[in-house]
């Protein structure tokens, strides 16, 4: 049996064979690593995301997280799942040896994690959370926070959630109301409640640390009065052991069409349900700065929506591959040329629309997974690349690529599940095979972290922008650079002459959208600049994967069949998706104002 | 107590193999390789005795191409305190591994040999058998249970009619069943300390031994292609087609 989570050759590709991931042995920090130790890892990732995560996908779905005498229940799996998981180190995978990590480079940590999306994406938001918070701390908290909070995270000891949105404030979180009052001792009394919260309340580790934004009375309006704090579901005793109970309430559970296995809840802090120190009111410690708190959540963000983008890759990947197998078994018809009923039926696979969709799924998932890793590069290159210059860069590139990273697996990966339930015909629409669950699964990706809307905000609002165009410049630095490798094999020099005429036609586009001098209608199809955009980069992954291809074909390598796939998806890219974005560029250059100006009144 | 561990490369248990188009063998090139399933359990069990207080070192050792070390890595991963590998790239058999296991042990002079009953790629069953009477010691083969005491394993071995347990005096061979122990899963930090620790490399010559190979692979091909089933009207043709067709009642 080969793994239908994701394909192992093609990791192998993207980390070895595109990214040159070993030559970043040579860099203090990964010192110690070598190809070998990358591979144990992927190899450990794989075993244990087949082991203990895939089996219970299915039955996590089917009995979703219960409330019950004030206890959230959920199915046993889970904790044993998790405790493989932990118990293996991989909470601290690509951190410090100094926190038990094994300072992986994140490129390789988020191959690893890969496995674990595809095979549970429920379960794995518990600790994918967790790494986030602690990530939060690392970067923002002091020593004592890291001590006490930090390192039983990475241990697997506490988990963690983010607690951003509020009923009243998703999108928008400069209209938050949870309010942080300041006692005498330096800590702070939390009131408010916050919505949608994942992995809020469970007992499934020893504490809960909920990192919380929350305004303190009397700061600024708006976002800009907005602090981070830690406020733990059980406080800390002197000796960092857990006691007493904190002033949260769980006020309810959401009830979800798709990740079920992560408990998603209504928390309430400081009503009153507690009374820790014998007062109403939460306990919370300040991290950081006052005021600061939204700049913090951000500098995490990058992380968590490249992990949001290879959630969504990977639900797409596991998808293709169960319709990959399911088309090469499943005999119906026979072929256009001959229709004689004499003769045996063919596997589905035999039929022209049905390769169609497949290579459709191929294309997203692949490129999905090459620019997630390509994504995770930049977050090696801006942490230890060898000159400040080079950090900056990559550091640049990365913002502005995140939202892409975030939102074209989200779009286009889902819609690689809704093939794979095509290809499975009735069969795909039923709880029979698992892909209707992927779906489902799926379609939470465009909406937390930040909204498709959103992040198209942030792309053509801010990130395309910044710094006068910087980072585009640098993303048409790097194009460029890839255009002249591929212009030079006979393979995928069309492909170059075609991605370079994009890339002028996506900088004009920026251009003019930005020369419009009115704000309100630049932004009014942000949105389609975000798929253009996105459309732009995956050409860029692609022609960077079919220039490695025809190398390695050029080289007489032993797996032509993986290679010639390779420069066929790339071949589907560039002659189905990409020649969309000329007309979407059209439409984008003309400042096109029929949403904009339609009517409430008028539906 | 020293405890020796042979442990083999094979193609990994996941993967369909495929026949060489020359039917030479099966196709290895760019194919998963991994450590043999029951030398796993090999492993976990040494290294069990170990944390038991029972064994003072374990000794991993593989024979084959100079990729047997990442194999050699996933042992010291799993607890092994160092490893051996004996680097040739002639194709080994098992007579020819027996004599190599039998040299480095007795260059190492372990109090136990424990090792897989057999390799998931060739399924011999006979490095442990053979290593036994090279060595003129005695041999536990499948077991499912061992217990060392008093200078003696005491060992349950599977057989075809259920358990047997048998008592052998150190040193000893003991291949492994898959029922003797579940291995762990190996953790990352112990991934990096293996990489820290002892491996030694040798070859067949260092040890004096000559591994040309013995029998000669005529040809390598699938099994036949499993045939459609058929519907029987009754009972009685079920019996009488498994007597005189598939003979085998
Ligand atoms: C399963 C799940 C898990 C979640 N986990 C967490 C969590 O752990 N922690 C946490 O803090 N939050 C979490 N969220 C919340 C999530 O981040 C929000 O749902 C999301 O930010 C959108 O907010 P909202 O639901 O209030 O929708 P709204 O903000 O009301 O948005 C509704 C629609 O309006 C659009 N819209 C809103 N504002 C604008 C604008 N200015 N311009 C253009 N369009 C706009 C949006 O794009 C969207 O299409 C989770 C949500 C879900 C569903």
């Amino acid at each position: 049996m080969t793994s239908k989570l994701v394909s192992r050759r093609d990791l192998d590709f993207v980390l070895y064979e595109l990214l040159d991931t070993a030559a970043l042995c040579s860099r203090a920090r990964f010192a110690d690593h070598s190809r070998a130790t990358f591979d144990a890892a992927l190899d450990l990732s794989g075993r244990i995301a087949a082991d203990f995560f895939a089996p219970h996908n299915r039955r996590s779905d089917e009995h979703e997280p219960m409330f019950e005498d004030g206890h959230v229940r959920l199915i046993a799996e889970i904790g044993s799942a998790l405790k493989a998981f932990t118990d293996a180190g991989l909470m601290a995978a690509g951190h410090d040896y100094e926190y038990g990590g094994m300072q992986l480079p994140l490129s390789v940590a988020k191959a690893c994690f890969a496995y674990f999306k595809a095979a549970n994406v429920a379960t794995a938001a518990y600790p994918f959370l967790t790494i986030g918070a602690a990530n939060l701390l690392l970067a923002h908290g002091s020593k004592e926070q890291i001590d006490s909070y930090a390192r039983p995270m990475l241990a697997g000891r506490f988990f963690g959630t983010m607690c951003l949105s509020e009923p009243q404030a998703g999108s928008s979180l400069a209209d938050i109301r949870t309010r942080a009052e300041a006692q005498g001792d330096g800590s702070y009394r939390l009131f408010g409640n916050k919505m949608w919260i994942s992995g809020g309340e469970h007992e499934l580790s020893e504490n809960i640390v909920h990192l919380v934004l929350a305004k303190i009375p009397g700061g600024p309006a708006g976002a800009k009065g907005i602090s981070l704090f830690i406020c733990p579901k059980l406080l800390l005793r002197a000796d960092g052991s857990t006691g007493e109970r904190n002033d949260i309430a769980l006020a309810g559970l959401n009830h979800k069409m798709g990740y079920r296995g992560t408990t998603n809840t209504l928390l309430n802090f400081g009503e009153g349900a507690q009374k820790p120190g014998g007062a109403a009111g939460a306990v919370a410690y300040r991290v950081g700065e006052a005021h600061q708190g939204l700049a913090y959540m951000c500098h995490m963000m990058n992380e968590a929506r490249i992990g949001v983008g290879l959630g969504a890759t990977m639900l797409g990947y596991t998808g293709y591959l169960h319709a990959l197998e399911y088309a090469r078994g499943r005999p119906q018809g026979r072929p256009a040329a001959n229709r004689n009923p004499a003769d045996p039926q063919v596997a589905i696979i035999e039929h022209a629309d049905v390769r169609r969709m497949l290579l459709a799924q191929k294309t997203y998932v692949e490129g999905a997974l090459a620019l997630n890793l390509v994504c995770a590069r930049l977050v090696d290159e801006q942490d230890t690349a060898q000159d400040k210059t080079a950090r900056e860069q990559a550091g640049l590139l990365l913002d502005l690529l995140t939202p892409v990273a975030k939102s074209w697996p989200s779009q286009w990966c889902l819609e690689a599940n809704s093939l794979a339930i095509q290809v499975h015909g009735g069969y795909g629409y039923t709880r029979d095979y698992p892909v209707e669950q992927f779906y489902r699964d799926n379609r939470l990706n465009a909406i937390h972290e930040g909204t498709h809307g959103i992040q198209a905000l942030d792309l053509l609002g801010r990130k395309a922008v910044a710094q006068r165009g910087m980072a585009l410049t640098l993303l048409g630095r790097e194009i460029e650079m890839a255009c002249k490798e591929a212009g030079a094999r006979r393979e995928t020099v069309l492909f170059a002459r075609q991605l370079g005429e994009a890339a002028a036609r996506m900088a004009l586009t920026t251009e003019k959208l930005h020369a419009a001098g009115d704000p309100e209608r630049t932004l009014a199809n942000a949105s389609l600049y975000l798929e253009m955009f996105g459309h732009v980069v995956m050409a860029w992954i692609w022609l960077r994967q079919a220039t490695v291809a025809a190398r390695q074909l050029a080289d007489n390598t032993q797996e032509p069949d993986f290679y010639r796939g390779k420069l066929q998806a790339a071949a589907y890219f560039f002659r189905w998706e990409l020649p969309k974005t000329a007309q979407w560029c059209e439409l984008l250059q003309s400042l096109d104002a029929t949403t904009l100006e339609m009517q409430d009144a008028w539906f | 107590m020293k405890i020796l561990v042979p442990v083999k490369r094979v193609v990994d248990y996941n993967v369909k193999v495929r026949v060489k188009a020359d039917q030479t063998g099966v196709e290895t090139a760019n194919v998963k390789m991994s450590m043999n399933p029951f030398d796993e359990i090999a492993v976990e069990e040494a290294v069990r005795l170990k944390e038991a207080g029972i064994a003072t070192e374990v000794i991993a050792v593989s024979c084959g191409l100079l990729s047997c070390q990442e194999t050699l890595r996933t042992a010291l991963a799993i607890g092994a305190d160092r490893a051996i590998l004996v680097e040739t790239d002639v194709e080994l058999q098992p007579l020819a591994v027996a004599k190599l296991l039998a040299a480095v042990f007795k260059k190492e002079s372990p109090d136990l040999v424990i090792l897989g009953k057999q390799a998931i790629d060739d399924d011999s069953n006979q490095t442990g058998q053979m290593l036994g009477a090279l060595l003129g010691r005695p041999q536990a083969t499948f077991a499912s249970k061992v217990v060392i005491e008093g200078g003696a394993a005491q060992v349950t071995r599977e057989v075809d009619g259920g358990l047997e347990t048998i008592k052998i005096t150190l040193p000893a061979i003991v291949t492994t069943d898959l029922r003797l122990n579940e291995p762990r899963y190996v953790t990352l930090p112990n991934i990096m300390k293996a990489k820290k620790k002892p491996l030694e490399n040798v070859k067949p010559a260092d040890l004096g031994v000559d591994v040309t190979p013995r029998l000669k692979t005529l040809k390598v091909t699938e099994p036949p292609k499993r045939s459609a089933g058929v519907k029987v009207p009754d009972v009685a043709t079920l019996v009488a087609k498994l007597k005189n067709e598939a003979k085998v009642i």
